[in-house]
């Protein structure tokens, strides 16, 4: 059936902000389907309230709201746009939550809105849980067997009815506190009295127990003819037990025979026919490893981090194919745009390996339990492919940037024998470690099997590239030994290490011996047809497939990716780096990129005009340099990640387009910097340098106290604290020299002053500022934990004239051509600068968006040696909008156990969302209406309890609460000193007093809003720590800073939810 | 041990010799299924061939019993690029490597499979030769490799007497099936419907099978060029003559195509893997297929008024299925058996036992 011609104009919902759990990879998906959309000249309408994103971009859709996702601002779009059609699919859980709503409330039914592809009927089958349990059950699909009872009789009387082991689940308690698995009645009445106990409402659910078994996925399709097709089957390494999001996946499926994968890949067609899924849809088993046996999980009616992860896999554009099914296509109407011959109809073929592994945040949240479970804590991904599955895991773990070669995990070795047994049954993410390292010590395959249900084979993998290494550890390899530590993914310089010799030298060695990398394409077809996509991959085979045209005259320019999505470094970057490619496309420039993450619009086949998915390191960027010889690279879009490549880049002899990474050192060279403000007459916070606390107690004197001690080395605040006194500052000097040696450590006068952030494009003489970001809360707080505005609401003109006079002195002084992003610290009518980055920012793609200004056009068009006077944007600060404009970070504090949520100089945000409006109030308040985040109303209750130094601002605030009816409850402390002020204020008992206390009124649920000020230190059994994670725990909000309650304030006393109007960003 | 592989173009490939040392000269083809090794090797389909694997981890989860689909693997060799030495499986019973020695069949291991495969595809299917050891001429090879021809590969795989297979239940119907060189997976689609199968050697005279008092006849699939199977055409065009529903598969499809005056030809690489989409004409519907054969049939000489052209490839184009006037015969090209392969089209079966059931004109 061809396109139906009555769908006109379509609205689009997106997944709304980067949390764990729903990442970029909607991003990728919903650009994709836009464009395949657009292709067929349907206006799109577009709504999502993250503007890091691609898809919010003007040319990706025809109108664009960057509007909170809830059912009354999309009702409003609705009623404006009038679209006659709605895809639910793209959006992850949060946009098809959100389009069933929609449908469920009757108003896409008002508005003559049709739901696209799938039916709301289906999608409610898929997702309702007893619903899909009985159409599974029809269908003859096994399900996981589960009930919940009352009782330790009716528990028992389950469990012999689906047989032993089983688990035991308390219901409505935390992470399934007080459950277990039961292998026997014993246990069973043991563990089910307890968890009965436990249970607010005295359940347990009891469930047939598959930890353990193989964890085997299907991406299949489905269109409105009944054609069904699998697009790609994976296999977790982990086994059932561990959340998809955060196991190692390969695709293929490499331990099933025949048998199990077609019974695996019919039971899938069989299911996505019977729920008449139109569209993508990724089917989740458990496999008995040792029989045919198998359990449907879970299944997805909609694209998935699993469905980008296979499109990626296997070069199939599944978001794009879904997004024609839903206007009426066939999947034999739709052609294979990567082999250009053959249509959608067919089923991608694999001659590689592909290898995922998740990017958790344990570094960055060094205190987080790394237990992996049934709940996601990965922020990212990264991605590998080669023709081996150990070079695929060689690629893919220093893809992830963790200073980790290869399966080895520095500490590990120090262990006795006896604790990596013990460890291997602890499931976390230092687990495929544990593994390597129980193998070295000689525990056999089986042994490892029968703790962790590994399968073997992966066992006997890991085992190859651990005898490798021994083999290596010998001295200077041998032509085959050499030749075959490349196929299995040995960096050179590992095998260096491993061999006493030093990279350059064993490169020279192999390239005498003819060992150099060829690359592969990435072709749908395995090669049966032939393909026209420029996706390639390396591996040390025969053929190199990425044939270099000698003759063409383009420039050509690598465009560098910026790897994983991880805290501090996400979508913005990805953006970076797709603007960058399509601007120099524009100027006539051919574009590589080079990057690993699967979730990316960055690694789409199409965006830029070759894709080389690589390892981001100085060698295998090198071995893509050797054949294309660019005649530049960009470094400054991809994060730190392709920062941090820009010396290799100059050694490789390729120019840095833009700022030299001399400047880029000079920028984060303390002492080199310093010397640069002092030369540009820019006055910084006063500091020192210093190595011990002795050193540090005098420094912090010198300076006055409060001080920011922070380790000189780390980026995006890690390990920075403020402290206010002696013992503040030799605690944190204990806690920094814990993990780090060597590298001094800097004590910096805090300045409690306005944070204010720009970022600008410099040519080299003049500087354009789209626009000066205010944030609400005082430094101390990170960047990209702040609410930030636009356009600024306190910076006085004369203080305004002055950051753009030092925007261009330092940018000049940098050697900055392109990008820079300064913050700075308007304190006591002075303008400081806090933080020099010559490179693109978190906050680019927002301010791109509401002022107009296409930054990193600008930007690439001046690396290339356009000036900004020519450009039609003008220089200096760039005419403020007359609107406002409020980024809201997003947090995932609900994922992460153990983290605390207080906010401080060190990140902690996943995403942000947009709230855009005509003043500030409103903004701010769709800001917190994007954030899903609530002020107590008239009547409502909210607790505080901030530390000393907030005292003397919490009156304020707290009185505004009052004056507004909400109930206010303090701990004694805050209570007194609020009483003290004639302000009415509760006595709540603190944590560590008789109950009924804090916590037990936060996890009563009458409280609406918690304002707690983080004490110092980053111990974990203080009462404040508890106090937000109860409120965490039990979904209220918690505001840890005093400024953010202000705004909550504001925005209650001044913000009207009537008069919210969305705003096409398209229009403005 | 070292192992070559030198192709009719005269390219060389080196590997490390994996199965049995020694020297076999065959037909190479590339098969891109990323499951099913052991099905592949056993196929009869593949004898006088080499099988390159596209896929390029092999022998993951080693060989077992229950997988063959004859009683020994009829690939003359098989060229992967790295071989499991271990298999992984709960029905592993050894590993392909030794299952290989066992069988005297050569391989390789260690060559680039994707170059491989796009010289086969881009020059199409040609003759190879593996060669163990490092002492070998390239160029007797060539003369070698230059007169080889896959031949008389049906008589060497059929049967040499007939064989009764039992339905799983009671038996609904009686099918003669004639082995070209059948998988046991199709004598399985049959017994699992109930069907008692008689499956005769290829040269069985129709008049010992129309007087059978058979339900219906298979035509299964094989190896080889179908015009060589001149004298089995023959046969096979008394028993399109008669009343007897026929389903056909693959060769089975081929022979019946020339016994009723159509032509095949060679196609230039063929069609071998489990992802080739195959695009029912009447019911508008695409399914996923099973595929293995180097011929297809020449659509244009198809008589209209013998048979419609029931099934295409989506791919190519290529005739996938025919439909005959006479009633209740259909064939089709690709494997509705799968194993290995998709099992999309194992309604075919279905459809067979409804032609045999009379009641409708399937």
């Amino acid at each position: 059936m061809p396109k139906d011609p009555n769908i006109r104009k379509v609205l689009v919902l997106g997944s709304g902000p980067i949390v764990i759990g729903q990442a970029a990879e909607f991003d990728y998906a919903g650009t994709q389907a836009c464009r395949a959309l657009k292709e067929e000249g349907v206006e799109v309408v577009l709504v999502n309230s993250n503007p890091a994103t691609i898809m919010t971009d003007q040319d990706i859709a025809d109108h664009v709201y960057i509007e909170p996702l809830n059912l009354a601002s999309v009702t409003q779009i609705i009623a404006k746009e009038r679209p006659d059609s709605i895809l639910p699919t793209l959006g992850g859980q949060t946009g098809l939550n959100l389009a069933m709503n929609l449908h469920e409330e009757g108003v896409l039914a008002e508005h003559g809105v049709r739901l696209l592809g799938t039916s709301p009927a289906s999608i409610k089958k898929a997702e309702d849980r007893q619903e899909f349990k009985d159409a599974m059950e029809a269908l003859g699909q096994p399900c996981v067997t589960s009930d919940v009872v009352e009782s330790v009789e009716a528990a028992v009387e389950f469990a012999a009815s689906i047989g032993y082991p089983v688990i035991v689940r308390p219901a409505y308690t935390l992470g399934g506190t007080g459950g277990g698995i039961a292998y026997d009645e014993v246990s069973l009445r043991e563990i089910a009295d307890r968890g009965i106990h436990l249970s607010r409402v005295g359940q347990v659910l009891i469930e047939r127990c598959i930890a353990g078994w193989k964890e085997i996925e299907f991406e299949v399709m489905r269109d409105s003819a009944g054609n069904v097709i699998q697009i790609c089957s994976m296999e977790n390494i982990d086994p059932v037990g561990v959340h998809t999001g955060d196991s190692i996946v390969v695709a293929p499926t490499q331990t099933l025979a025949n048998k199990e994968y077609q019974m695996l890949r019919s039971a899938a067609l069989d299911i996505i026919s019977a729920l008449e899924i139109e569209g993508g849809c990724n089917c989740q088993f458990a496999l008995d490893p040792d029989s045919f046996e198998y359990a449907v999980i879970e299944v997805n009616p909609r694209v998935s981090r699993s469905s980008a992860l296979a499109s990626k896999a296997t070069g199939y554009p599944i978001a794009k194919v879904a997004a024609k099914i839903a206007l009426g296509y066939t999947l034999d109407e739709i052609p294979n745009t990567v082999t250009g011959k053959t249509t959608a109809c067919f089923e991608p073929t694999l001659d590689y390996c592909v290898l995922k592994i998740p990017r958790l945040p344990f570094d960055k949240f060094t205190t987080a339990s790394r237990k992996l479970g049934t709940q996601m804590k990965a922020t990212g991904e990264v991605m590998a492919i080669s023709n081996s599955f150990e070079g695929a895991l060689m690629k893919a773990i220093r893809s992830l940037e963790l200073n980790v070669k290869t399966l080895r995990l520095g500490g590990l070795d120090d262990l006795y024998t006896e604790e990596i047994e013990e460890k291997l049954a602890d499931v976390d993410d230092q687990r495929l470690f544990v593994v390597a390292e129980a193998l070295r010590r000689g525990f056999s395959p089986e042994k490892i099997n029968a703790i962790t249900k590994m399968d073997v084979w992966f066992l006997e993998r890991f085992q190859d590239i651990i005898r490798m290494e021994a083999k290596l550890e010998k001295g200077t390899p041998d032509a085959e030994t050499l030749r075959r530590a490349k196929e299995m993914g040995f960096s050179d310089a590992y095998i260096a290490a491993l061999c006493g010799s030093e990279a350059k030298e064993i490169k020279a060695l192999r390239e005498s011996m003819g060992i150099v990398p060829a690359f592969k394409m990435v072709d749908t077809c395995a090669a049966e047809f032939e393909a026209a996509t420029p996706y390639y991959y390396s591996t040390y085979d025969r053929e190199n497939e990425a044939e270099v045209d000698g003759s063409s005259q383009r420039r050509k320019v690598l465009v560098l990716g910026s790897g994983p999505i991880r805290i501090g470094q996400g979508i913005e970057f990805d953006y970076c780096s797709v603007h960058s490619v399509w601007a120099l496309k524009k100027l006539g420039c051919e574009t590589i990129i080079i990057n690993n993450n699967p979730e990316t619009v960055s690694t789409d086949f199409d965006v830029a005009d070759r894709l080389y998915f690589e390892p981001l390191t100085p060698e295998d960027v090198e071995a893509v340099v050797e054949l294309e010889k660019p005649w530049g690279a960009v470094v400054q879009f991809g994060g730190q990640t392709a920062i941090k490549l820009a010396h290799a880049l100059t050694e490789m002899g390729v120019p840095i387009l833009g700022t030299s990474s001399d400047g880029v050192d000079a920028a984060e060279d303390r002492e080199r910097f310093d010397e640069i403000l002092q030369q540009c007459g820019i006055p910084r916070a006063e500091g020192r340098t210093v190595f011990t606390t002795e050193e540090a107690i005098a420094a912090a004197n010198a300076v006055g106290y409060p001080v920011l001690v922070r380790p000189s080395y780390v980026l995006g605040g890690q390990g920075m604290e403020i402290a206010y006194n002696d013992r503040n500052i030799a605690e944190f000097m204990r806690i920094i020299n814990r993990t780090v040696q060597e590298h001094p450590i800097l004590v910096d006068k805090y300045l409690m002053g306005r944070e204010v952030e720009v970022d600008g494009v410099f040519d080299g003489e003049d500087v354009l500022i789209p626009g000066i970001m205010e944030h609400v809360e005082r430094a101390g707080v990170h960047s990209g934990d702040s609410i930030s505005v636009y356009p600024s609401l306190h910076v006085e003109d004369k203080h305004k004239e002055t950051i753009l006079r030092y925007t261009r002195d330092l940018a000049k002084a940098l050697g900055v051509i392109g990008l820079i992003n300064i913050q700075f610290i308007i304190y006591s009518d002075q303008v400081y600068v806090i933080e020099v980055n010559p490179r693109s920012s978190r906050t680019i793609p927002y301010i791109s968006k509401v002022t107009g200004v296409p930054v990193i056009d600008l930007a690439t068009r001046v690396m290339l040696g356009e000036k900004l006077k020519d450009m039609g944007y003008g220089v200096d600060i760039y005419p403020e909008r007359d609107f406002f404009a409020v980024k809201m970070p997003i947090f995932s504090f609900e994922k992460l156990t153990d983290v605390d949520t207080g906010l401080g100089p060190e990140m902690k945000s996943t995403g942000e969302v947009l709230g855009l409006a005509e003043s500030f109030p409103q903004a701010l308040l769709k800001a917190f209406k994007g954030a899903n985040l609530r002020a107590p109303k008239k009547g409502g209750r909210v607790i505080v309890t901030v530390r000393d130094e907030d005292k003397g601002e919490l009156l304020g605030i707290a009185r505004g609460f009052a004056d507004m009816d909400i109930e206010i409850f303090a701990t004694a402390g805050t209570c007194q000193a609020l009483n003290d002020a004639g302000i009415p204020a509760k006595l709540v008992a603190r944590v560590s007093e008789a109950h009924p206390n804090i916590l037990d009124m936060i996890a009563s649920g009458s409280v609406d809003l918690v304002i707690n000020t983080p004490t110092k230190g980053r111990k974990h059994d203080t009462d404040g720590f508890k106090i937000r994670r109860s409120a965490v725990e039990h979904s209220v909000a918690c505001v840890t800073a005093i400024d953010t309650a202000r705004a909550m304030l504001r925005v209650r006393a001044e913000g009207r939810s009537a008069d919210l109007k969305p705003v096409d960003i398209t229009k403005i | 041990m070292q192992a070559s592989l030198i192709l009719e173009n005269g390219a060389v490939f080196l590997g490390q010799s994996i199965g049995e040392v020694g020297k076999r000269v065959c037909e190479l083809v590339f098969n891109t299924s990323m499951t099913g090794y052991q099905e592949i090797l056993t196929d009869p389909s593949y004898a006088g061939q080499g099988v390159v694997m596209s896929y390029p981890l092999i022998g993951n989860y080693g060989v077992n019993d229950e997988d063959n689909e004859s009683g020994r693997p009829w690939a003359e060799a098989l060229i992967v690029r790295h071989l499991s030495a271990l298999g992984s499986n709960f029905r592993c019973q050894g590993s392909l490597d030794a299952y290989l020695k066992q069988h005297h069949i050569v391989g390789v291991q260690g060559v680039d499979t994707r170059a491989l495969t796009r010289i086969l595809r881009s020059q199409g299917t040609m003759n190879g030769m593996i060669t163990c050891g490092s002492d070998f001429s390239v160029q007797e090879a060539l003369e070698e490799l230059r007169a080889y021809r896959v031949s008389g590969t049906v008589e060497r795989v059929t049967r040499s007497a007939a064989e009764v297979f039992a339905p799983e239940g009671e038996a609904r119907y009686r099918v003669a099936l004639l082995d070209f060189g059948v998988k046991q997976n199709m004598i399985e689609c049959l017994r699992k419907r109930d069907c008692a199968v008689t499956v005769f050697p290829a040269h069985t005279p129709a008049r010992e099978i129309l007087d059978g008092g058979f339900d219906g006849v298979m035509l299964s699939n094989g190896p080889g060029d179908p015009a060589d199977n001149v004298e089995i055409i023959e046969e096979v065009r008394k028993l399109y003559e008669s009343k007897l529903p026929i389903f056909a598969v693959c060769l089975g499809h081929q022979l019946l195509a020339l016994a009723t005056g159509a032509k095949t030809h060679k196609m230039p690489f063929g069609h071998r893997g489990g992802n080739h989409p195959v695009r029912d004409v009447a019911a508008g519907r695409c399914f996923i297929t099973s595929q293995n054969h180097g011929y297809v049939v020449t659509p244009e000489t198809v008589d209209p008024a013998v048979a419609d052209i029931s099934h295409v490839n989506v791919n190519d184009g290529t005739v996938e299925g025919l439909r005959y006037k006479r009633p209740k015969c259909f064939t089709v090209q690709f494997h509705p058996e799968a194993a290995p392969g998709p099992m999309d089209t194992e309604y075919l079966f279905d459809e067979f036992l409804v032609a045999m059931g009379g009641d409708h004109n399937a």
